[in-house]
């Protein structure tokens, strides 16, 4: 009997391997053709504490984490006993000898007759994959593509993972899980979130990237650093935050299409900065990764309780777009499309993602590279009326920009409120000119939104409204909730600022019942849409415990 | 050849009889010198009466932050080094709020000239002690002195081995002038303090005591020794010393960066075939 769909935990200690097992495993799986979601929970410390990596794979498309688990690796014991309760009446679990309780579906490893210590590890893997019915051959190549092909390394991983394979062929069939084989598996790329926002970034002509550490926002500037110098980028690590976002506009000033990636703490130091490009209407894409505050909060678990922080951050008023993407996919796009925005309307855009899809690696369609075109939209310095004003008050507040440096024509900037060549002023004719100049951005920023996205019944008992990073833990709640027979639907918003309420009232009005879903404790959104749409979301269902939303969470919260 | 008229002649909002005057003709001056002319130069400055120095010039100008000038002119020297960067500060603007980027920029060797109009007072917020401002310095926010020890720009750069460190005074203009060229020929970060009197807030460290006190480097004075700058960085009250202090050859910052050997970052395409090897990377 073989699976459509099983959920892997792996659990350890940080230190124990589960940042090499993890990743590889979930890389196995989309090489032989399953979609994965990936959740990672973990600790914020270095070594020791309570770990886990979970991976749900499915022949069909998986959207969203869930909690029963298939399989239950457990690297060391305080796994096996935390996490046993939430194994399915078939769940195996798999465990070095020494601590493997005994019972039924149990795997009970003899580590140290497979391999030597640092190479547990890949016989762990092995193991693993073996009991998912995944070929040998596949594993050993992506162990390989990982560790490298040569030295006594290869030699002792590619051993440890025959041992591993050879010992788990010969255990009681009935402890394998085999997924059912897909033949001729596509060709996807494993990524997690901000592999797909630095990618997304890139594509659409990012140079240029200052940063300050801080999870889960620290693997944008790691992935760009990555490939910096095949890309021409240049990435530097700032003193602090507040470094970090006026190098970016320093940059983007002379020409760099620039970004900055951080999370909540982090962002509140560049708070100045936002209200700056908002004023030198300098181009800047602002990612932002939730966790759950106030304050240090849970450094490493999700949230997603920044909307409203990001929404209104900066003094003053000036137009902004904020993307908030929903898979991994949608990060790559929406950073791109974050750029183009930022670049036609000169004024800061945001992508607000969060620790869980941060993290979360799924399978994805190579993205196609040829069509992507960087996003810049400079002046021809033999375009502009003479003398140049960086700030000609225009119809629709974008003036023509132009580089400095690189013609006759000045470039001046200026963060005190200003006349149309720049310079400062206190002119209060000026000034009016100016702000409704500003302004008059945001009508093209209307113009542009991305609609959010209605599926389901047209006019049914339940809808669920969700935004970014929840997209999949709703959409499948929704799909239970319709096939015990329930009219259910779903509006997700990608982009969450600016609002046009034509877009969806009609499918607000048209619902019997409409349940905002928010990984924040206040309903962030739900306020959101009052506001701006007039709406009032009655129900709610929320989430700020760290832990990401799962179909089973809302199904249980509407319940309650 | 360029001329300081080049720079332009603009109306000023400070105040008559003020040292930033002087400053502000040094700084054309020494740019003519160089033979820089205004669209190749970009100001970047921050908040305060010496931060609007730049709207008086006919140059490229990033007016940003109060404290944030030098990551600013650090973005944008990495973007584009074929531009000249100064930046223009006050005693307030990098030596208080913008503290951890001084040291940063000290530390990076960025390739900016940074021109500090030291007041010793906060003049814009109306006399306020400064990070410069000498003990028992009495004002409305500090009625018995600053209640910090002063800080003192040269000896800290020269301790962190900048890169070229020089005091001038305004009352100097001529020897002004040709510190600013020099600082602008000078490949890596330098820091050029200035000495401004304030004539609204600042009745204490007044043109006349300056004068008193302020002497030029004699020509012997041999900058590249470090123990010897500190000991003249450290010369403060009966006299102060004016020209180069301490000058040390280091590498450039963005030479760190290969990307920008290839020119402005803004004009280089999206190198899609390296776009799609990467790609396979996640395979
Ligand atoms: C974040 C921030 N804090 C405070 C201010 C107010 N502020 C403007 S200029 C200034 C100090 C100016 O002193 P200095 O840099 O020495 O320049 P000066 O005016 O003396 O030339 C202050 C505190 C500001 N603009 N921004
Ligand atoms: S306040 Fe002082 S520094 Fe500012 S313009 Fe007036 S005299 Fe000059």
């Amino acid at each position: 009997m073989s699976e459509r769909e099983l959920n892997i935990l792996v659990g350890g200690e940080a230190g124990q391997g589960l940042a090499t097992i993890g990743p590889l495993l979930a890389k196995c799986l989309v090489r032989s053709g399953y979609q994965v979601v990936v959740t990672q929970s973990y600790e914020s410390r270095i070594r020791g504490g309570h770990n886990t990596f979970a991976v749900r794979a499915g022949v069909e498309e998986v959207a969203a984490p869930r909690e029963a688990v298939d399989v239950l690796v457990a690297l060391n014991e305080e796994t096996a006993t935390l996490h046993r309760g939430e194994l399915t009446p078939r769940g195996v679990v798999v465990a070095e000898e020494a601590f493997a309780a005994g019972g039924e579906n149990v795997v009970a490893v003899p580590y140290k007759e497979l391999a030597a210590g640092r190479y547990r590890n890949v016989a762990s893997l092995g193991v693993v994959t073996c009991l998912l019915g995944l070929p040998e051959d596949l594993v050993r190549q992506v162990v390989e593509g990982y560790f490298g092909k040569k030295g006594k390394a290869v030699e002792e991983n590619r051993a440890a993972l025959a041992a591993a394979y050879a010992w788990t062929k010969d255990l009681d069939p009935s402890l394998a899980r085999p997924l059912a084989p897909v033949t001729d598996p596509p060709r996807r790329l494993t990524l997690n979130g901000n592999q797909a926002i630095a990618l997304g970034a890139v594509s659409a002509g990012a140079k240029f990237c200052a940063f300050y550490p801080m999870t889960p926002s620290t693997s944008v500037p790691l992935t760009l650093i990555a490939h910096a110098e095949e890309l021409g980028l240049v990435v530097e690590q700032a003193e602090d935050e507040i470094a970090a976002i006026n190098m970016a506009l320093g940059a983007s000033y002379a020409g760099a299409p620039a970004l900055v990636a951080t999370s909540g703490g982090g962002f509140a130091l560049m708070v100045e900065g936002v209200s700056l490009a908002g004023m030198t209407e300098t181009p800047l894409v602002v990612v932002v990764a939730q966790r759950p505050g106030p304050a240090t909060g849970l450094p490493t678990r999700t949230e997603q309780a920044d909307l409203e922080f990001v929404l209104r951050a900066g003094h003053g008023e000036f137009p902004r777009a904020l993307y908030a993407p929903g898979t991994v996919e949608e990060c790559f796009h929406l950073t791109r499309r974050a750029f183009e925005t930022t670049q036609r309307y000169q004024t800061p855009a945001f992508v607000l993602t969060d620790q869980f899809l941060a993290d979360s690696f799924r399978a994805v369609e190579p993205f196609d590279a040829e069509g992507l075109e960087a996003v810049g939209a400079f002046a021809e310095p033999e375009a502009v009326a003479e003398p140049y004003e960086r700030f000609a008050v225009t119809a629709d507040g974008v003036s023509p920009r132009l580089l400095p440096g690189f013609s006759r024509h000045l470039v001046v900037a200026d963060s005190d409120e200003h006349t149309e060549d720049g310079h400062l002023t206190e002119d209060l004719t000026a000034r009016t000119r100016q702000v409704e100049k500003r302004r008059r951005k945001e009508e093209g920023l209307r113009r542009e939104v991305i609609p959010p996205t209605y599926e389901g019944e047209p006019r049914p008992e339940i809808l669920f409204v969700s935004w970014g990073s929840s997209r999949g833990a709703v959409a499948e709640a929704a799909a239970e909730l319709a096939s015990a027979g329930t009219a259910t639907a779903t509006l997700h918003f990608a982009q969450v600022w600016p609002l046009v309420p034509e877009q969806f009232l009609g499918h607000l009005e048209g619902a019997q019942r409409v349940i905002a879903v928010e990984g924040n404790a206040s309903g962030q959104f739900a306020r959101l849409l009052r506001a701006e749409a007039g709406v009032d979301v009655a129900s709610r269902v929320s989430r700020y415990d760290g832990l990401p939303l799962t179909p089973e969470y809302v199904l249980r919260a509407l319940e309650s | 050849m360029v001329q300081a008229e080049d720079y332009g002649r603009y109306e000023t909002a400070w105040c008559p009889g003020c040292g930033n005057f002087a400053l502000l003709e040094a700084v054309k001056e020494g740019l003519a010198r160089a033979d820089l002319a205004p669209h190749q130069v970009l100001f970047v400055s921050g908040i305060g009466q010496a931060a609007k120095a730049p709207h008086y010039l006919n140059a490229n100008v990033f007016n940003g932050l109060h404290g944030r000038s030098l990551p600013a002119a650090t973005g944008a020297r990495l973007a584009n080094a074929e531009l000249k960067i100064l930046v223009q500060s006050g005693d307030g603007c990098n030596y208080g709020e913008g503290g951890n980027h001084l040291l940063a920029a000290i530390r990076r060797n960025v390739d900016v000239t940074m021109l500090v109009h030291n007041n010793l007072v906060y003049g814009l917020t109306k006399g306020q002690a400064s990070p410069t401002s000498e003990s028992g310095f009495a004002t409305k926010a500090q009625p018995h002195g600053p209640t910090a020890e002063p800080f003192n720009p040269l000896a800290a750069a020269v301790a962190m081995g900048a890169s070229f460190v020089a005091r001038g005074f305004v009352g100097e203009g001529e020897h002004l002038a040709e510190l600013i060229k020099q600082a602008v020929g000078w490949r890596g970060f330098s820091l050029v303090d200035i000495l401004q009197p304030c004539v609204s807030f600042n009745k204490l460290n007044t043109h006349a005591w300056f004068k008193k006190r302020c002497y030029k480097l004699s020509e012997d004075y041999d900058p590249t020794v470090r123990e010897a700058a500190l000991e003249k960085a450290y010369e403060w009250g009966d006299r102060i010393p004016l020209g180069v202090i301490y000058r040390r050859e280091r590498e450039a910052f963005e030479n760190k960066f290969p990307a920008t050997a290839a020119g402005p970052l803004g004009v280089q395409p999206v190198d899609s075939e390296a776009f799609a090897r990467i790609l396979e990377k996640y395979y």
